[in-house]
């Protein structure tokens, strides 16, 4: 099923497989190591809802829903 | 001698590993142009000395922070003899993809696999031979932190600088391979330096360089045409990112084994349960937070005299030792550790200021040269000197808490709040900072990404009342509540709502230049949460001493020169006539230079009460605004020695004890020769929290502005101040009036919305006023 990362509940998984969006944030996005084929575990919400903390290769990444929003997922049921 | 540059990710231990090559000889400056920090020094351990640059901490060379520029600019424009790439083993995936981007340049590699340690320790396994066999340039396994490895590190950076290297690429199997070696090709027929790094930035369509080689750049494009692919759709960008990370987990991450045990929750994220809690996160942040400004600047340690009442003033009947143990114990408490620092730095100060004072007397100076040395260069310097401590120890706190990793959690916390407004998490630091000095706060907006968000955090910094503001209100509203006893408000909670005045002022005035001049997206929020670790000593240590050595040098330059005029324009006439006076007489600062530009200025000041409706004593407010400049201490200081000299009595008024100023407000609300109204003493008041901060302040503001900014900086602050004590004293002399500056404020606001909307446009000839 295809989802984007903003949409994703704590603790969903899922593989990366594409990228929206455009320019800087697309960028640095691939630079953060979100890029296709990554696996992508949603680990929590901050306090107020917003941003994300993500887990990917083997490290914690927090972004934006705004920005998670660019970032197309494959669910994988574990 | 051989240069050597550090290059990694942020959190790589690469400012620890820095520190264990250079230690004492390491020194911190700016990068041309950016507030970046540029770190330089010498290891000494090699046959010759080495000279080693810290580059900023990327991800990445893109085109797209400041911090990736420099880092590529250095290394392709100052050729080091060696890159020395710091790669965090705990996390070697990402932190190799910037690996691979600087192999590509034609410059010795070497790369320093830290945290070897941790990875020991969890159980982990990693073939470091393997990966230097695959990855073609040395590695050597090295622990920053325990100073494991660090001198055959060196050696082989050393072996490998007297060597030419070309650059090498990840993407030769690629789909891109192709173009990507024939720009190569045809740059080196140009005799392009680093021509396979230019071709793959081509290649990336990159910003910086398609300008640059527009023949080249024609080829990439000629090649894109033709190119199909249905995945990345032409994104040759995207295509190289996905190909440098394919190439990592292909080649290199199978030489890191995992131990079994793994899958549980690491300590990091233990702390993370509680730390970045939905629920407990911010009242944690809040306790921490709380704690911090305690411990720096409370005089009552953990309210214990607040609880149990049994403190009370040490009295010996030596007064050196009274004041000697004041330092740490008073009426007030038992001193926290910031304050004791703060009473011993005016304890200090104090005797020096009395051995000189006596020493000037006894030797018989002429009382200007007296005056000139105990008011203007003594006291300028003990002024500044008196911030010292307390700076110091809130900017300990807050680099342990940067160090470990929390800042990065606290920006993760607060971001949705702030990004209201135009701001991201991160800028709250250092607006919270700025309760306690505006100085330190102006130093941690380095820490901001966005430039934007800098200038505009800089900028309301002083908004947040700081702790020598503090006395100018709790001197106006008590005060005032001591002139009209039959007011039905307390003085505690007018200031209260002073400090929250400057609060919001900070937040409208942020909104308000995101409309105007600082239009624009809030900056990405992409950020790494990295695993907390203890702080170290050494890198605080040599964080601090960086810090205090820019201060000090202020401290003697810029500041001691402003205090050193005021002196002389406040104890000159205009016959060059001094004016000092023995202590005990009567200050005759009326007939000074300064009481004329006072008076002169005092029409500008009509609009906000305290201006040419008040009696002839009342241009003591302008002087005081002025002295303000030094130090904001100095404004309630000046009242009580132009009260002598206009020959105001200070009333016995409760609270009164001869610093707190109350006493000296409520006689002047009493004086008809000062004519001040209570309107006009919360105009003032206000003018000053939002005014040019002290010239401390200011000058660090300026230092940590990008170039050109500062001058819009002052004319923000004096437009903001002036325009808004003035609305202020007009809405409360004339309640009808807050129609008319609502109406304007509307009228304003409606304004900027249509303008911004495309609605009207009346060009950019006229500024609307700003409130």
């Amino acid at each position: 099923m295809e989802k984007h990362l903003n949409e994703f509940a704590v603790g969903e998984k899922g593989v990366v497989k594409r990228i929206e969006g455009e320019g800087k944030i697309r960028r640095r996005l691939f630079d953060m190591g979100v890029t296709p084929g990554a696996d992508i575990l949603l680990r929590k919400l901050a306090p107020l809802g917003d941003p994300l903390e993500v887990n990917l290769r083997g490290y914690e990444l927090s972004l934006r829903k705004s920005e998670a929003s660019c970032v197309v997922m494959e669910v994988k049921n574990a | 001698m051989l240069k050597f540059a550090l290059a990694g990710n942020p959190n790589s231990g690469k400012t620890t590993l820095f520190n264990a090559l250079t230690g004492s000889t390491a020194h911190v400056g700016n990068w041309p142009g950016v507030t970046v920090d540029k770190k330089e020094g010498v290891y000494k351990k090699l046959g010759s000395p080495v000279a080693v640059v810290d580059l900023p901490g990327i991800y990445s060379l893109s085109p797209y922070t400041p911090e990736e520029v420099i880092a590529r600019n250095f290394i392709l424009d100052e050729k080091p003899d060696c890159v020395i790439n710091i790669v965090d083993a705990t996390n070697l995936e990402r932190n190799l993809y910037l690996t691979t981007q600087i192999m590509e340049i034609d410059v010795p590699v070497v790369i320093a696999l830290n945290m070897i340690d941790v990875i020991e320790k969890s159980g982990d396994k990693i073939d470091a031979e393997t990966l230097e066999k695959r990855i073609g340039v040395p590695v050597a396994e090295i622990s920053a932190l325990k100073d494991e490895g660090i001198k055959e590190l060196m050696e082989r950076a050393y072996g490998a600088a007297q060597k030419k290297r070309e650059g090498t690429t990840v993407l030769a199997n690629s789909a891109l391979a192709h173009v990507i070696n024939d720009v190569k090709i045809a740059l080196k027929g140009k005799n392009v330096e680093n021509p396979l790094f230019h071709a793959v930035k081509l290649a990336e369509g990159d910003e910086l360089e398609v300008g640059a080689h527009p023949d080249e750049m024609q080829m990439v494009a000629e090649f894109k045409k033709q190119f199909s692919d249905d995945v990345f759709e032409g994104d040759f960008e995207a295509m190289v990112a996905d190909a440098r990370y394919k190439y990592i987990s292909a080649n290199f991450s199978q030489t890191v084994t995992r131990s079994q045990k793994k899958e549980g929750l690491t300590k990091s994220d233990k702390a993370d349960r509680v730390l970045t809690h939905r629920i407990w996160g911010i009242p944690v942040f809040i306790v921490i937070l709380f704690a911090i400004f305690h411990l720096t600047f409370g005089e009552d340690l953990l309210y214990l005299n607040a609880i149990f009442g049994f403190a009370k003033d040490i009295s010996t009947g030596n007064e050196v030792l009274d004041a000697f143990a004041a330092v740490f114990y008073s009426s007030a408490g038992i001193s926290t550790p910031g304050a004791i620092l703060f009473n011993l730095m005016g304890f200090i100060t104090d005797q020096l200021g009395g051995l000189i004072a006596t020493g000037l007397e006894s030797a018989g100076a002429a009382v200007w040269a007296q005056g000139l040395i105990n008011d203007g260069i003594w006291g300028g310097v003990a002024g500044v000197l008196s911030f010292v401590p307390q700076i110091l120890v809130l900017f300990l706190f807050i680099s342990i808490l940067e160090d470990s990793g929390y800042m990065a959690r606290v920006a993760f916390i607060l971001d949705r709040a702030f990004r209201k407004f135009g701001l991201s998490g991160r800028a709250f630091i250092p607006m919270i900072m700025g309760f306690g000095c505006s100085v330190p706060a102006a130093v941690n907006t380095r820490t901001l990404a966005d430039e934007k968000e800098r200038v505009m955090t800089n900028r309301v910094i002083p908004f947040f009342t700081c702790g020598a503001k503090a006395p100018i209100l709790a001197a106006v509203c008590g005060g005032i509540v001591a002139h009209y006893t039959n007011i039905p408000i307390s003085a505690d909670l007018l200031v209260f709502f002073l400090y929250l005045f400057g609060m919001v002022m900070a937040v409208l005035m942020v909104m308000f230049m995101r409309q105007t001049s600082m239009r624009g997206e809030v900056a990405p929020f992409i950020m790494e949460l990295p695993a907390y670790h203890a702080p170290q000593l050494r890198n605080l240590m040599a964080h601090l001493w960086d810090k205090l050595k820019h201060y000090i040098k202020k401290a003697f330059t810029i500041i001691l020169a402003s205090s050193v005029v005021i002196w002389f324009l406040s104890n000159f006439n205009w016959e060059w006539e001094c004016l000092t006076v023995a202590e005990g007489e009567v200050s005759r600062m009326s007939e000074s230079i300064l009481h004329d530009i006072g008076t002169f200025f005092m029409w500008i000041c009509t609009p906000m009460g305290f201006g040419l409706q008040l009696g002839r004593y009342g241009w003591v407010f302008v002087v005081a605004a002025v002295t303000g400049l030094i130090a904001k201490e100095n404004v309630i200081s000046t009242f009580y020695v132009l009260a002598g000299a206009i020959g105001v009595g200070v009333l016995g008024v409760a609270g009164e004890d001869g610093e707190s100023g109350i006493g000296v407000i409520a006689a002047f609300l009493a004086s008809e020769d000062v004519g001040i109204t209570w309107q006009g003493l919360i105009a003032f008041c206000v003018f000053n929290m939002l005014t040019v901060p002290c010239f401390a302040a200011a000058a660090t503001v300026r230092a940590e502005l990008p170039k050109g900014k500062f001058r819009r900086t002052v004319a923000f602050w004096l437009l903001t101040s002036y325009l808004t004590a003035t609305a202020l004293y007009l809405m409360f002399t004339w309640w009808w009036t807050a129609f008319v500056v609502a109406a304007l404020v509307a009228l304003a606001v409606v304004y900027f919305v249509l303008r911004n909307k495309g609605m009207i446009n009346f060009g950019r000839k006229k500024k609307a006023k700003s409130e």
